[in-house]
């Protein structure tokens, strides 16, 4: 091992000043904080841009109708009426329906990928089932059409009508697109989140929960539902919400199955509309200003209504973070 | 307990539990089961035709969508100029330099913008580069999956950039780097491998997105030169293709559906292969 | 404790004439010595609460001074305000006097400061990045204009790991054992010529083999370098350096030679720590 035995020279070059380093030191950090704080405002500017825009894009018609427009049905694009009602019936009926189905089967999933299933059986399942969720909205519109629609028309249609058509729910002539349809469709875009998030949610339960209710005589099943779900029940809601923000917000599947029709019924057969399908297929060829701006303002609408319900999922997520979620 | 109490809870037991694996497997069987159906539906359209034609008049046979293709990689690159750095750097601002209460602000209006529903981004990125100029555009189109990208990537920066030790700052500083510096050749490099993955994962994501293009992009019979026309894409035609009345436009929208789903598929498995299920979640 | 030191001389003796003994060094260190650090009543806060008080000390050039004293007395906080890491952490702030060569180090620049005063940390915490781009990272971004890899290869044998890396200079840095990671992180150091160089208790993660090996290196290293090594291993103060600091509660209770300070310690509360009465 060789030793220094002679002074080496500096490697570095001397610096030539001390204030003139500073200042070019200072000044580097400064920029770089500078441009990384101006992007990130940038994200602000654009949001609030939205905001604004959605805004005044809809003021014709918020000016001619005021609150009217939420509870009229007509939609007149030729004769100039707008109402919103239609829509918002089309877009709450499917995603709650939507969630009636896919709340209980996501869940159940859940529960068992995370109480049930050995842990790579578990991760490699919650893998493929995170793909449902990247696959484009516009691909299961493809399967609505083709499959689904075809399915509703000659297997599932009859059999409800057969067994439950007694109910207005179920009466009236069945064409394979409407509300039932569509909101089968949304049913599968959505039951990935609620898997994925209650799963994790689920594994944060800690053992002793479990084990505590099993101890006393409970069986798995008990145990699960009795005691481990509740104490996940925060967490579980959030995801709820997610999925529902979701599903509201979801325009290209809905929009090939719903059927297009603006008008309330109480058949879940009948056709429908939703607020993204009509902005999808009308916005282009909006006849008017007053048209154009009438589906600008269902689109804030879409916009305050998702949120909302974001916003309330955020904190329902940021609580069970916490540690919450077993109020006793 | 009575015996019969028993033996119905012990049924119970077995029979929710069964539901609850049936629940989880027949949701996995859908993956493969759309998996299925593309490739058997699809598959055989997509022959060289399909990849290297221009569409054909509507109701003829024939044709294929190398103008989508191609439109598809223009507005992904212009998504991806628009809207990757922004992400980076705000990421990096919210990780490296983040007052408390601006950073909250920005967090917290990322997370709005990835909720607002793809339809308003377009109806948005409509008003702002299709109005003033009074025609569809490739660049508005690029700019509607931009502004999509943004959210993701912020998040996939923040969070892989927040998950390097402190340790490596204090070696770099201790040898005289500023902080800029630091930041640049140290910590970015070391989060790269997940920041680069959350990217894909953003394109990818954007790839498949049909609503905000439907007011800006528009879509294009043929070939669209330069930024400024509009442009055909993947997801458009899967959509008009397949609410057309036309038999041979239904092939192609399920050739054109299984290219589309085959990349996000392949980009999602590897990027998730690269960085394991923590991270970016779709959420 | 003698024989071993009388061992190191005759070893010392062999490689590097010289070199003079540690025996004849402790005879007139004071005088001998240039003054590199001159420490004056310093008084240390993290936001309200206070950690180091009134601490006068005095730094001797191209010597090694050991800070010892029992957990949370403050000797890494002292000794990460010579190079100004402390600023890194926020509400911390400190008055008195810090005298570089008889400059302020508040009034330098800092990184000049961090190039002059090279620091070694408690974990090897080498880049995720080559051997190779590891040691030349400092002279990379100092904007050093001459031969990289002479350089790097200078700095790899001062750290006395040059021949176990020199066939795979261009492995990830994670390739290599902690002991030889922290040695990659003294070459790192070593690399930008400091003057003076910090060591935060650098060998508490390692095995006793790979700290004798850094502990001879250091002795090495005293020629061109100046040492301050803050260490929770006493026998390690003995061994390895010239003058030892004894601190209790963020304040300087003893410093002399280490000769001195471990046989015939002034203060109780010293004997009582060397003695293994507590800490």
């Amino acid at each position: 091992m060789s030793t220094a035995t002679t002074p080496i020279e500096h490697a570095v070059p001397p610096q030539s000043g001390p204030r003139a380093l500073i200042h070019r030191l200072r000044h580097g950090d400064e920029v770089a904080h500078l441009v990384t704080l101006t992007f990130a405002a940038l994200i602000l500017l654009i949001t609030s841009l939205l905001v604004f825009e959605l805004w005044m894009g809809s003021a014709p018609t918020r000016g001619k109708f005021g609150f009217t427009f939420f509870w009229s049905h007509v939609w007149d694009p030729i004769g100039g009426d707008f109402g919103a009602i239609p829509f918002i019936y089309g877009t709450l009926v499917t995603s709650l329906l939507a969630l009636l189905i896919a709340v209980p089967l996501g869940l159940a999933a859940a529960v068992f990928l995370a109480e049930l299933a050995p842990r790579k059986m578990s991760d490699t399942i919650a893998f493929l089932i995170d793909l449902l969720a990247a696959v484009p909205s516009v691909i299961y519109g493809l399967l609505g059409i083709f499959v689904v629609v075809p399915l509703m028309r000659t297997t599932i249609g009859p059999a409800l009508k057969h067994t439950l058509g007694f109910l207005p729910l179920f009466k009236g002539p069945n064409y394979g697109v409407g509300f039932l349809t569509a909101s089968l469709v949304l049913v599968i875009m959505v039951v990935p989140f609620i898997i994925s998030v209650s799963r994790e949610v689920l594994l944060t339960v800690p053992r002793e929960q479990r084990e505590a209710a099993l101890g006393l005589g409970a069986t798995r099943w008990e145990a699960t539902w009795k005691v481990v779900v509740p104490w996940a029940r925060t967490g579980i809601m959030g995801s709820v919400f997610l999925a529902l923000a979701r599903a509201l917000g979801e325009t290209m599947a809905v929009t090939m199955v719903i059927g297009n029709d603006p008008k309330i019924r109480e058949s879940l057969f009948a056709p429908g509309y939703t607020i993204a399908a009509v902005i999808a297929n009308e916005f282009n060829e909006a006849t008017s200003d007053l048209h154009r701006s009438a589906l600008i303002e269902l689109g804030l609408v879409l916009f305050l209504i998702t949120f909302i319900l974001n916003g309330m999922a955020r904190l329902l997520m940021a609580a069970t973070e916490r540690g919450g979620g077993h109020n006793g | 307990m009575s015996r019969v109490k028993l033996i119905w809870r012990k049924s119970l037991n077995v029979v929710m539990l069964s539901l609850t694996g049936v629940a989880a497997f027949g949701v996995v069987a859908v993956l493969f089961l759309i998996l299925g159906y593309f490739i058997w539906n699809g598959g055989t359209s997509l022959n060289l035709d399909f990849f290297t034609k221009l569409p054909r008049p509507e109701g003829e046979v024939g044709g294929g969508v190398a103008n989508a293709i191609v439109g598809s990689l223009k507005l992904l690159f212009l998504a991806a100029i628009i809207g990757l750095p922004v992400g980076l750097l705000a990421g990096v601002y919210l990780a490296e330099f983040g007052g408390k209460t601006f950073s909250f602000m920005i967090r917290y209006t990322t997370d709005l913008l990835n909720g607002v529903p793809s339809i308003v981004i377009g109806m948005f990125a409509y008003s702002l580069a299709v109005l003033p100029v009074k025609h569809y555009s490739a660049l508005a189109g690029g700019a509607a999956l931009g502004l999509m990208v943004v959210p993701i990537t912020v998040r996939a920066t923040e969070e892989f950039l927040r998950a390097i030790p402190n340790s490596l700052r204090e070696a770099a500083m201790a040898l005289g780097a500023s902080k800029w510096k630091t930041i640049a050749t140290v910590i970015v490099p070391a989060a790269s491998g997940g920041i680069i993955t959350g990217m894909l994962l953003a394109l990818a994501r954007v790839a498949g997105e049909t609503a905000p293009l439907i007011f800006t992009a528009l879509g294009n019979q043929y070939w669209s030169p330069g930024w400024g026309q509009p442009i055909s894409a993947l997801p458009l035609i899967v959509y008009n293709y397949a609410i057309s009345p036309y038999d041979d436009w239904h092939r192609q929208a399920w050739a054109s559906g299984l290219v589309l789903l085959s990349l996000v598929l392949l980009a999602n498995v590897g990027c998730r292969l690269v960085i394991g299920r923590k991270g970016v979640r779709s959420v | 404790m003698a024989s071993a030191a009388h061992e190191r001389n005759s070893a010392a003796a062999r490689l590097a004439p010289q070199v003079r003994s540690t025996d004849s060094m402790a005879a007139e260190p004071q005088k001998e010595a240039r003054v590199r650090f001159q420490i004056s009543e310093l008084n240390f806060y993290y936001g309200a609460k206070q950690a180091v008080f009134g601490l006068n000390l005095k730094i001797p050039a191209n010597r090694i001074t050991a800070l010892i004293g029992p957990s949370g007395c403050g000797k890494s906080t002292f000794l990460r305000n010579l190079n100004r890491m402390n600023e890194t952490i926020r509400g911390a702030r400190y008055t008195g006097e810090i005298l570089l060569d008889g400059q302020d180090i508040k009034q330098m620049d800092v990184v000049n400061l961090r190039r002059r005063v090279g620091m070694v940390f408690q974990r090897p915490n080498p880049f995720p990045k080559s051997i190779y781009d590891n040691v030349a990272y400092g002279l990379r971004i100092n904007g050093y204009k001459g031969r990289l890899e002479e350089h790097v290869e200078h700095s790899l044998r001062r750290a006395a790991l040059w021949d176990e890396v020199k066939d795979y200079l261009h492995k990830s840095a994670f390739a290599l054992s902690g002991g030889q990671q922290q040695r990659l992180c003294i070459a790192r150091a070593l690399a930008v010529d400091p003057e003076v160089l910090l060591l935060d208790e650098p060998c508490s993660a390692l095995d006793p083999v790979t700290t004798a090996k850094i502990e001879e290196l250091m002795f090495h290293l005293k020629d061109s370098c100046t040492m301050a090594i803050v260490t929770h291993n006493m026998q390690q103060a003995a061994r390895a350096s010239d003058f030892t600091a004894f601190m209790l509660d963020g304040k300087l209770i003893e410093h002399s030679e280490t000769s001195k300070l471990f046989t015939t310690p002034q203060d109780p509360r010293t004997e009582a720590y060397i003695t293994g009465r507590f800490g």
